[in-house]
């Protein structure tokens, strides 16, 4: 069977086509600009078994990499990522472009979801993009001056000048909020009536955080909304840049804040591929335990919420009670609550502490019992059917066109989970069902979530009853901080230890990305080493993102209680969105 | 001791007791709450909490009291008052005990009507001067509510009245000494009660409010205490929703002789209280259509059927 670079090398011949090595084994494709909008069409519809989904659009400033053997000369270069359900294979094509302030025609006009990835692209490199419909920012404030993702923007504030808020500055800035309706291309009045324009948020209790939705109301209708993002933004990714490989890792806990470990495998599995580490059996075992307990954590988190932004108000407090048996677990086993920063490269910060078998025995036992009674009260109840079914439905070809995830997508009925589609830290060793929904609304995405934390019981009894012996980290130099058994014997390991220690490990040049399924949907860390104690470029791909980006999709003719009953139900973290 | 000193007393009595239980209401249902939620509630201030409610009240009168720039300062400032106005006056009619009513009209029940359809004005009124979309919305959604329910709400009674044959408060107590109306009028009973709940927007009826989507409906602009206005007004609400379900169909004051008619009177309004706080733990809400949809497609033609029904069993007897 050919490559995927050789099927699509037929049809474009060579044309100035450059294949790529990364250690990830990600198809890697660098395509000349003029050719980009042909390319993508055709991988995207005339290809045998297409990459229908664009999972993320990033973009990395070359100009003081170093190591760039064999890659075409480019200041910036705009990395697609595409991914085909199909081949259950991602697909990388970059594009090189040259010059200060670059553009690139847009593509938005072929993925709908492209709008938000292209805007991030300007807002944070400045590379426009013609023909995208709203060329504007994203995350940073309209008055931000430069883009933060540039080498030559400074990383700190206090590399930036005093900072003075003036009365000036704050009406300039209070105006900069207005909402404009023309700017968006929105009318007022649809003829005989006005429409009313209701700011939902940043501050308003049904939106989890700091998320704005501006709706275009014809009486309690929604004929149009507009979703702004970017007020929880700390610029993980500029951080990143100054962070060692090591001292990211907490860093990542505070992304998607309810997923905790998750975060660290997302990030560290790319690290792990970049530095050859092969994380030993106890280490992969402990790491997925983890994992399925954070999952069931978030989770509930949800469950109490989607069950207060419809109203009734005891879930929560049930559901929270419970999350507090999981966190116990945790905190029992890692020392911490929400942000343990407890995965390590190479392995895990400690071995599990002794007795954690029956801490985690008590709750496999205890939990199931709860799932039920949470099931008879508020799942079977019929208020809240009446609120969610046939609610803010998408197909899966919707899910697929906007990039969406985890159970939103499983909602729809496409029995899609990267655990067992692309398996890692050892998935494919354990016995676990994918559940999926049959009508892509609110309750089966409710439905599916609720399987779920059946099947991480599952997965995490299975981890009980079959926990590996042998290390909990990986015996390499690159490790973190490095097994120091032998330092004192060893002038090797001595001098590994104290380089990793001291400065941090320099993880060898090159690029990795290895998506995990998160608690919300897919998480991907595209990492680019650049043989260097820091990260070169460290690029995040949430699945939260893609699911607010399709909210005005989605919710439009619905009323507004509909749309908090929609967002209820997606689960997304701020963070997670905004990065 | 003068018949009119005995009025006066009693006047002052019930409206001193009424605010203090509207008061305490707050800390009953917060207690209750914490208890089928599984958690405490308020314990730290008094002996078991109770001084919450003091410590409350000092705290919302020494609030700012701020009125937005934006607002009708008028309307904006009457509209707290006329809840807390209607219900206090609505309590005129409620025979306490057989000696403490203030006002046994021969109109009684429908006194009572009359008024709660005023305390829609409140919410209306409150929402529209506030100035702000979501108030308006909030008010809206309040106005179509309280529309639609009341024409439940007076039909759900008229069982009651065509077996009494009296609107007057009293008349329909003492007609219940053979059997509470609970019984025979058992589906006037259940839509009164929802009817009852939607008029004090409660949840599952606090679509006007919604918290979840529309911050805090038509209050949302109120603060110190006219915020506190519109909260006792609530909570009054609810005793007089109770009150009056105690009077019309579990038979008042009367009970077996061991309690005085006053505490049976108090303690079949306090369940019913809790029964109503024990709904606010447990429903979630309904969408605004959905309500008024089920409101006229289901309680409307029940009402009709529970005349009609009652009608022709009085009329064959």
């Amino acid at each position: 069977m050919p490559s995927i670079a050789e099927e699509i090398l037929q049809v474009f011949e060579t044309q100035g086509f450059v294949t790529q090595k990364t250690q990830d084994d990600i198809t890697t494709l660098w395509v000349p600009s003029s050719k980009l909008v042909e390319l993508l069409q055709f991988v995207k519809n005339k290809m045998n078994r297409p990459f229908r989904m664009l999972y993320n659009i990033s973009a990395i400033d070359e100009r003081q990499r170093k190591h760039r053997e064999g890659q075409p000369a480019s200041d910036f270069t705009i990395v697609y990522h595409l991914f085909s359900f199909d081949r259950n294979e991602y697909l990388r094509i970059k594009v090189a472009l040259l010059g200060e302030y670059p553009t690139l025609t847009s593509i938005t006009a072929l993925w709908e979801n492209a709008n938000w990835y292209e805007r991030e692209v300007y807002d944070f490199f400045g590379v426009k993009f013609d023909g995208h419909p709203h060329m504007t920012r994203l995350m940073m404030p309209k008055s931000w001056k430069g883009h933060p993702l540039r080498k030559e923007h400074p990383t700190r504030a206090t590399e930036m000048g005093q900072y003075n808020l003036t009365n000036e500055l704050q009406d300039a800035e209070l105006n900069a909020l207005t909402f404009v309706p023309e700017e968006w291309g929105m009318s007022r009045t649809n003829g005989d009536n006005e429409f009313m324009f209701l700011n939902i948020g940043p501050q308003h209790p049904g939106t989890h955080g700091v998320l704005r939705v501006i709706v275009q109301l014809d009486g309690e209708e929604i004929a149009d909304s507009v979703a702004e993002i970017g007020y929880h933004h700390r610029g993980a990714e500029k951080m990143a840049e100054r962070q060692t490989w090591h001292s990211f890792i907490p860093y990542t806990d505070r992304i998607d804040y309810l997923g905790g470990v998750l975060n660290n495998l997302a990030y560290l599995l790319p690290v792990e591929k970049l530095a050859g580490i092969i994380v030993p059996d106890r280490a992969q075992v402990i790491r997925v335990m983890l994992c399925e307990f954070f999952r069931i954590s978030s989770h509930l988190v949800w469950y109490g919420t989607f069950a207060a932004d419809l109203g009734q108000l005891s879930p929560v407090f049930y559901t929270f009670t419970d999350r507090e048996r999981v966190l116990e677990i945790v905190e029992a086993i890692t020392g911490a609550r929400m942000h343990p920063s407890w995965f390590r490269i190479g392995g895990t910060a400690m071995d599990l502490p002794n007795g954690w078998e029956k801490l985690v025995k008590t709750f496999i036992d205890y939990f199931p019992k709860r799932l039920n009674t949470y099931d008879k009260l508020i799942m079977q109840n019929s208020l809240i059917k009446a609120r969610t079914k046939g609610i803010g439905i998408f197909t899966t070809k919707e899910a697929i066109e906007w990039g969406a995830t985890g159970a939103n997508l499983r909602a729809t009925g496409l029995k899609h989970d990267f655990r067992k589609a692309t398996p890692y830290s050892g998935y494919e060793n354990f016995d676990f069902e994918i559940p999926v929904g049959a009508n892509g609304d609110c309750y089966d995405r409710g439905l599916v979530r609720i399987e779920e934390m059946r099947q991480s019981l599952r997965i995490i009894d299975q981890c009980m009853k079959n926990m590996p012996s042998g290390p909990y980290k990986a015996d390499h130099p690159l490790t973190t901080p490095p097994p120091k058994n032998h330092t004192m014997q060893d002038i090797e390991t001595l001098i590994n230890h104290f380089v990793g220690v001291t400065w941090g490990p320099v993880m060898p040049a090159g690029e990795a990305m290895i998506p995990i399924e998160a608690s919300k949907g897919n998480n991907g860390y595209y990492l680019i080493s650049d043989a260097h104690t820091n990260i070169y470029r460290n690029s995040i791909r949430t699945p939260s993102f893609a699911h607010i980006q399709m909210l005005p999709f989605i919710t439009k003719g619905y009323s507004v209680a509909d749309l908090l009953a929609t967002l209820g139900a997606m689960d997304f973290v701020l963070a997670d969105i905004d990065k | 001791m003068s018949e009119t000193l005995t009025y006066i007393l009693i006047i002052v009595g019930v409206l001193v007791t009424l605010l203090t239980v509207a008061a305490g209401n707050i800390y009953i249902e917060r207690r209750l709450l914490s208890l089928w939620q599984d958690r405490y509630g308020p314990n730290r201030v008094g002996p078991f909490g109770i001084l919450q409610v003091v410590a409350d009240i000092i705290k919302i009168f020494t609030k700012e009291d701020w009125i937005p720039r934006f607002a009708d300062k008028v309307v904006f400032v009457l509209a707290p008052g006329i809840i807390l106005v209607t219900i206090l006056i609505t309590f005129a009619i409620v025979p306490f005990s057989p000696d403490i009513v203030i006002a046994d009209l021969n109109i009684g029940l429908l006194f009572f009507l009359g008024l709660s359809s005023l305390g829609a004005y409140s919410l209306v009124l409150g929402g529209w001067a506030s100035n702000n979309k979501y108030s308006l919305l909030g008010a809206m959604r309040g106005a179509a509510q309280m529309l639609s329910y009341e024409v439940f709400m007076g039909l759900s009674l008229m069982g009651v009245v065509m077996m009494t044959g009296s609107f007057s408060m009293v008349d329909i107590v003492e007609k219940q000494k053979e059997v509470w109306f609970v019984i025979p009028q058992f589906v006037g009973f259940v839509i009164f009660v929802i009817a009852g709940l939607a008029e004090s927007h409660r949840i599952p009826f606090d679509i006007p409010e919604s918290e979840s989507e529309l911050v805090a409906g038509f209050h949302s602009e109120y603060s110190g205490m006219k915020f506190g206005m519109f909260f006792v007004g609530e909570y009054l609400g609810i005793t007089l929703i109770s009150a009056i379900v105690t009077t019309i169909f579990f038979g008042g004051w009367l009970g077996p002789d061991f309690l005085p008619p006053l505490a049976w009177f108090t303690i079949k309004v306090f369940g019913f209280i809790a029964f109503i706080i024990l709904l606010r733990a447990s429903l979630p809400r309904p969408r605004y259509d959905q309500l008024i949809g089920f409101g006229w497609k289901i309680l409307l033609p029940l009402s009709l059927i529970n005349i009609l029904v009652t009608g022709a069993i009085i009329l064959s007897n």
